[in-house]
């Protein structure tokens, strides 16, 4: 008896060695994959830190700009221009229009360099020897138009000097941010060497100082001023993609969803659509833009470069992903709920709109944003729809041309000027990941919301 | 006159809590089902399924696990219809009326034969709207009064409405698994149904729950035409007047409980009574 209680403890004795032996190493496989996996992660989070240091600190600088602080007086002598006309006693209505209109067709025609010229000059010390386009090249060539809308709009100018901001130049701008090599000889700088020198003592005495560059944010992309380059146009055509996206894509993608998996009977051609929308989910997204240009412009002609095409294309690229995240969250919804409604005499699409829908609504919302989110960081697709073109107007409806804030990047990182435009891709970028990280943000905030509610 | 007797039988009855087990075969016949068939895909799930169920009185479903009992409920309001692949044969009438007769409205169906299920699914919704769902969807309320009545109503003929009375805003979800029974139970008499059918309702409460829902049933038959599955035994004894022992798909006995737990007629019901099989 006690024999044979000994060997039952003995064998339990066995028994406990035998698994104290392989928790050992269990414990060292759990702890490998632990350390992986934060080895991963720390990785990761790296590369994400790295980028957005990057991004940041070449795009900082690009928020600031260099301006000229010029005293321009509006000198007839200099503009050679008249008073604007007064209406004479007795003259009619279009007589007196057709004068207004001469008299600002003349100033359109003058030549308004000559003002901004003389402000240069003047801002600089007495004496300084320059010449006439070297001078010019300091300020960004839009000054003259800045300066004329102010006289336009106050012709009561005329004969008074005032103080004015203006753009300096991309090179000047280079020159000042010392992205330029000082030690370079003449023959390999943008601006000569007296604009240089006139550079620097203007720096020096503050008639050249850095202030917010607005131009990113009010003004349309430019290729004859790139200093005055901004990302308004692109903005706005994202936008309006975004507002096609979301009213197509949506509803459609839903629909579909819903479809596909509450009522379409389980048959073949049920099967075959599903492989299908699987598929062109992984379908590279510049075969979407082919079809694009294709579908919408060849066929449908729809206008070129136009946001109407390229919210069209970015729709069909959603609408996949979509529909997959939709079916998803209907198919998580457990079937007690559904039996529930069923139960009590709920038909099919009461069913589907009382109680799976609420439920699934929080996950199909936010799955739905990211997939726009996406769509509107796409480039491939808008450069085959035209959409890369140089345009330097706001779209005012979705048929007008523009371009979009990844395509905008995508221009500006090919600009010639690099020095200048380096930075202000990196400015560019950082908007556009402003703008995600905004959808992102409503998309976190509305699920957190439904479900507190749910 | 008649109906007038029938309820001064039926408040006698309430007064002496057990019903004189003969009783219930004298009640009128609400549901037939004859030669009862289901197929899922190929494989045969009942066997020609044929019994009558009484007007208000428990009848209950009892027998091993996947013997057919749950699915033969789920074919007396159809919900079988939702299961792809699924074949119901045979007849049921509710009433002399053939509940497959493929011009009735399975809502309408449904709306007059309530389900409570295994497990307490109230909807993701305030109690209130829980109970006020179905009257909404079929129209029963003309207004917000009404249609709080009937809330109001259904609540206490669950036995809830003293335990909710001040959170009748609050979701159903946040409730005991007992009262989310017995919520479901209020929701589904709010549609005033005829017939209830429950599939094992207590599986999922403790034992003090189930005893209040056993309670709540036996008040329930007054007004109600009751199948339960249960695979509790004591329960079929308990709150049954009537019992089906269901085996691989055939119903192998019915009778009155009494009979059906003390003197059955069937050697596998015995054993299974017996707790030989099962």
């Amino acid at each position: 008896m006690t024999d044979m209680l000994s060997t039952g403890h003995q064998a339990s004795v066995e028994r406990t060695k035998l698994i104290r032996a392989g928790l050992q190493r269990r414990h060292l496989s759990e702890s490998i994959f632990k350390g992986l996996g934060l080895a991963a992660i720390i990785l990761a989070l790296g590369f994400v830190a790295l980028l957005f240091i990057d991004i940041v600190r070449k795009g900082a600088p690009a928020f600031t700009q260099a301006n000229l602080h010029l005293s321009v007086s509006f000198d007839p002598a200099i503009i050679g221009v008249e008073a604007p006309p007064v209406r004479a006693a007795g003259q009619s209505d279009a007589d007196f229009q057709a004068a207004n209109l001469k008299w600002q067709r003349d100033l359109a025609m003058l030549n308004w360099n000559k003002v901004v010229e003389a402000s240069l000059r003047a801002a600089a010390p007495a004496g300084f020897e320059i010449d006439s386009k070297e001078l010019m090249a300091i300020a960004e060539t839009d000054a003259r138009h800045e300066i004329r809308e102010m006289f336009v709009a106050d012709p009561s100018l005329l004969g008074k000097t005032v103080k004015v901001d203006v753009l300096a130049s991309a090179n000047a701008a280079n020159w000042i941010r010392g992205n330029i090599d000082r030690s370079l000889g003449d023959a390999q700088q943008q601006l000569s060497a007296p604009a240089r020198s006139l550079i620097d003592e203007m720096v020096a005495s503050g008639a050249i100082s850095n202030g917010f560059a607005w131009s990113i944010f009010t003004n349309v992309d430019s290729r004859s001023a790139p200093a005055s380059a901004g990302l308004l146009g692109a903005f706005v055509g994202t936008l309006w993609m975004m507002l096609i996206v979301i009213v197509l894509a949506v509803p459609i993608g839903v629909a579909s969803a819903i479809y596909l998996e509450e009522f379409a009977p389980k048959s073949r051609i049920t099967d075959f659509i599903e492989v299908n929308i699987n598929n062109l989910a992984a379908v590279p997204s510049i075969v979407f833009g082919l079809l694009g240009a294709a579908a919408f412009i060849n066929y449908m002609h729809l206008p070129i470069s136009a946001p109407i095409v390229g919210g069209l294309v970015l729709t069909l690229m959603t609408l996949p992903t979509i529909i997959i995240a939709t079916r998803g969250a209907l198919l998580g919804v457990s079937p007690a709920l559904r039996q529930a409604a069923l139960g009590m005499g709920a038909s099919k699409t009461q069913m589907v709109f009382h109680h799976v829908l609420p439920v699934t609504f929080p996950s199909i919302l936010t799955a739905t944003i990211l997939g726009v989110a996406h769509a509107l960081g796409e480039t491939a697709p808008l450069l085959l729809i035209g959409m890369k073109a140089f345009v330097a107007a706001v779209p005012v409806t979705p048929f007008d041309q523009a371009t979009a804030l990844p395509v905008q990047i995508y221009l500006w990182q090919g600009n010639e000027n690099r020095n200048f435009f380096e930075p202000r891709t990196a400015a560019a970028i950082m908007v556009l990941l402003l703008v995600m990280i905004c959808l992102n943000g409503v998309a976190i905030y509305l699920r957190s919301r439904l479900e507190k509610r749910a | 006159m008649d109906m007038l007797a029938g309820k001064v039988k039926m408040t006698q009855q309430s007064v002496n809590t057990a019903m004189n087990p003969t009783d219930a075969l004298e009640r009128p016949i609400r549901l037939t089902a004859r030669d009862v068939t289901v197929h899922y895909g190929t494989k045969q799930a009942l066997h020609g399924i044929s019994i009558d169920i009484p007007d208000r009185a428990v009848t209950s479903f009892i027998g091993p696990s996947g013997c057919g009992k749950s699915t033969f409920l789920r074919c007396i309001n159809r919900m079988n219809d939702t299961i792809e692949g699924a074949k119901v044969g045979g007849t049921i009438k509710l009433d002399g009326e053939d509940i497959y007769d493929p011009a009735l409205d399975v809502v309408e169906l449904r709306a007059r034969i309530g389900m409570v299920f295994q497990k307490p699914n109230p909807f993701p919704k305030s109690i209130y709207e829980n109970v006020a769902y179905g009257p909404k969807i079929h129209g029963l309320a003309r207004s917000k009064t009404d249609m709080d009545e009937i809330v109001v109503s259904s609540l206490r003929k669950a036995g809830l409405f003293e335990e909710v009375k001040d959170r009748l805003n609050e979701p159903g979800t946040g409730l005991s698994g007992g009262q989310q029974q017995r919520l479901c139970i209020a929701r589904a008499i709010a549609v005033g149904p005829e017939v209830i059918l429950m599939d094992e309702p207590c599986s999922a409460l403790d034992p003090i729950a189930t005893a209040i829902i056993e309670e709540l049933i036996d008040e329930l038959r007054e007004n109600y035409t009751i199948v339960i599955v249960t695979h509790s035994m004591q329960q079929a004894a308990r709150v049954s007047q009537r019992t089906a022992f269901f085996h691989l798909g055939n119903l192998i006995e019915e009778g009155v409980t009494e009979d059906i737990f003390t003197n059955p007629v069937n050697k596998q019901t015995q054993d299974y009574i017996m707790g030989r099989i099962g």
